[in-house]
């Protein structure tokens, strides 16, 4: 196995064991599911995984591999195909992410985003807002942003302030949000603002596309990870949107956001998974190769038990994310709070092997010529954004306290 | 002509997995072991697709030989846009035993069968290597054959092959119907997209056996051992240029 552009190493071998040992994520899934499995392994072995240092270190946004990314399907995998969409259930839509995860977990967040908003224009656009724009993001000629954070809200989402005021048949934007993926360099930006009173009610959604007058951005921001995709503050200084932008009805707004959200936490879950399978690999791989007092790690005991524990949570994780994939597909009563659940628990648990990966490589795992460190530092976001994992506690117990 | 084009597949260890041996010698262990369609097939697969696609040609078959688990790789060609594909029912000892020789019945009573204007095979498996099946089909046949073609041409009803040859690249053209074996060079090939995956589903797989086919499924060769190659012998350092042609002597190379 070569070593790949920039001296990372094992990544390239991955898929290979992925299908026979027992950590294999293809169990239990149709024969279909594991050809769209096939395709992002392979997709993200050949053009991800070579490149995943570079992008990260030089910080590059990789426009021509994700256009080559959604001319697979992989644009709008659950958007409806008569928009050009792939038409696929959640449930692919994580084995997907999943895969090519394991390429690059940075750009494949960004994918999912980029998905999450392209289905929330197809599921609560008119037809004239669908056709404008599922095509586009669905080929990645467009690509979009989630606008719902601002400075002053996060975790308190539905306390935003960026107002859009009805002026004919325009809104007029104030505002500004903060830490969005892609920001800058994205075409249509889905926008959580406030047409109403306080509070979620008081929320629309509107598309704003890149070039509206009054539209800016914040300086890139210098992040850990996900350094393939920018991050920037949106800015709108009397940024007049057209009123047929709007996604569904005035106060609608903070549900469709919710509801991109359920899906969303499955995908950045689903990219967890993807970086904690690799490294559980590169793990293994390494124990097996590095000496010291005079054997293999892989006869330390204390390193094989940590192994163990490792994959067994990996496994668990995978399961739990398919659950709520699949209960969200469902629509099932418990599908927030499933959705909740596996975001918390796999973006946790995967941090931690991945992070028990780098310390088994000691020293090397310290280094930017090993990959184990890229998925360290790009998954780490993955417990914050989306909803904080606190947030998600929220969530769950809410709806176990409040169940009649 | 028919414009149909019958492509062969093959079903094997992937490409990247560590062989073991069976502790019994009598072959590779293949259990649990992640298995593909063979990297020369799959050059066979798209360079099909691509004369359809300039409609030069009107439909592609996918052959596979072998047992139920040969339906996967018929699949992906079917993916990568493949029409059709047949599934010849081979398991068992037959299937232990199957070589170039069987393999190559099969395909010329296929392409007597299918009416082929076309039959493209990968230049050889990546298992056992042998680079036979293309020139024993076409032999079969009594056509012409365009081996280790890293450029194919239709011009009316003759083919331009360019092959890849050791003093360097050798164009010949060749009447159809023909056998060609693709080499590496020729294409690379196109991932399946998601779109297509789900329509290989609607696609027709026809199930046949050897015996419908005349064909008589009967080895002429007994593998007698399988061994790993030699360990590589640690070498040695030498100080000076005598020494090393000293050593060289001595190992009898010079």
């Amino acid at each position: 196995y070569q070593l790949a552009p920039g001296g990372l190493r094992g990544v390239t071998v991955l898929h290979i064991s992925i299908f026979n040992s027992l950590l294999t994520a293809a169990h239990g899934l149709s024969d279909e599911q594991r050809e769209f499995q096939k395709v992002a392994f392979d997709f993200a072995a050949n053009e991800m995984a070579p490149y995943m240092a570079e992008w990260d270190h030089k910080e590059i946004f990789p426009v021509e591999t994700m256009r080559k990314a959604a001319q697979l399907g992989f644009g709008g995998i659950y958007v409806q195909p008569e928009v050009g969409g792939s038409g696929l259930s959640r449930l692919d839509t994580s084995v997907i992410f999943e895969a090519l995860s394991t390429g690059c977990v940075s750009t494949t967040a960004y994918i999912s985003i980029h998905n999450m908003c392209a289905w929330m224009i197809d599921t609560f656009g008119n037809t004239e807002q669908r056709e404008k724009y599922c095509p586009d993001l669905c080929s990645m000629e467009k690509f979009a942003s989630y606008c719902l954070t601002e400075p002053g809200s996060g975790s308190d989402a539905a306390s935003l302030l960026t107002t859009a005021q009805l002026k004919g048949d325009h809104y007029i934007l104030n505002g500004s949000k903060a830490f969005i993926s892609g920001g800058g360099d994205t075409d249509v930006y889905v926008v959580m603002c406030r047409t109403g009173g306080k509070g979620a009610k008081g929320i629309s959604c509107l598309v704003v596309e890149k070039g509206t007058p009054g539209l800016s951005f914040g300086k890139k921001e210098k992040k850990v990870g996900w350094n393939s995709q920018p991050t920037r503050a949106v800015i709108f200084e009397d940024c007049a949107v057209p009123v047929a932008n709007r996604l569904g009805e005035e106060g609608q707004g903070f549900t469709i956001a919710m509801k991109g959200l359920n899906g969303g936490r499955i995908n950045i879950a689903s990219c967890s998974l993807g970086a904690a399978h690799a490294c559980v690999q590169l793990a293994r791989d390494h124990l097996l190769v590095r000496k010291q007092f005079g054997e293999t790690l892989s006869n330390n005991q204390y390193l094989q038990f940590r192994l163990a524990e490792m994959a067994t949570k990996l496994v668990a994780s995978r399961l739990l994310v398919r659950e709520a994939a699949t209960a969200l597909q469902e629509n099932r009563p418990d599908a927030v709070s499933l959705c909740s659940m596996a975001k918390l628990f796999v973006t946790d648990e995967c941090f931690n092997i991945c992070n028990q990966a780098l310390q088994m490589h000691g020293g090397y795992g310290y280094l930017k010529d090993y990959a184990v460190q890229q998925f360290v530092r790009d998954i780490r976001v993955h417990q914050i954004l989306e909803g904080t994992n606190e947030v998600m506690r929220m969530i769950i117990s809410r709806s176990l306290l409040t169940e009649s | 002509m028919s414009g149909r084009v019958l492509v062969g597949v093959k079903r094997v260890i992937d490409y990247a997995v560590k062989i073991r041996v069976k502790p019994d010698h009598s072959g590779v262990v293949t259990d649990g072991v992640k298995h593909s369609m063979n990297p020369f097939c799959e050059i066979a697969v798209e360079e099909a697709v691509k004369l359809k696609e300039k409609k030069l040609i009107k439909e592609v078959v996918a052959v596979s030989c072998g047992p139920q688990q040969v339906q996967e790789t018929i699949r992906t060609a079917l993916a990568m846009g493949a029409d059709r594909g047949i599934h010849v029912e081979v398991s068992g000892k037959d299937y232990d035993n199957m070589g170039p020789l069987q393999v190559s019945k099969i395909m010329a009573a296929l392409a007597k069968k299918e009416e082929a204007q076309l039959v493209i095979l990968g230049k050889q498996a990546i298992d056992d290597d042998c680079n036979q099946t293309g020139q024993m089909t076409a032999a079969l046949l009594d056509w012409p054959q365009g081996t280790f073609a890293s450029e194919v041409t239709l011009e009316g009803d003759k083919v331009k092959v360019v092959r890849e040859i050791d003093g360097g690249l050798e164009t010949i053209k060749i009447n159809t119907p023909a056998v060609v074996t693709a080499d590496l060079r020729l294409n690379t090939p196109r991932y399946a997209t998601l779109p297509n995956i789900m329509k290989a589903k609607k696609k027709k797989i026809a199930n046949v056996k050897p015996a419908d086919l005349g064909v008589d499924m009967a080895s002429r060769v007994e593998v007698l051992r399988v061994d790993e190659p030699p360990q590589r012998q640690a070498g040695m350092k030498v100080e000076t240029v005598e020494d090393l042609v000293g050593k060289l002597k001595e190992a009898g190379r010079i």
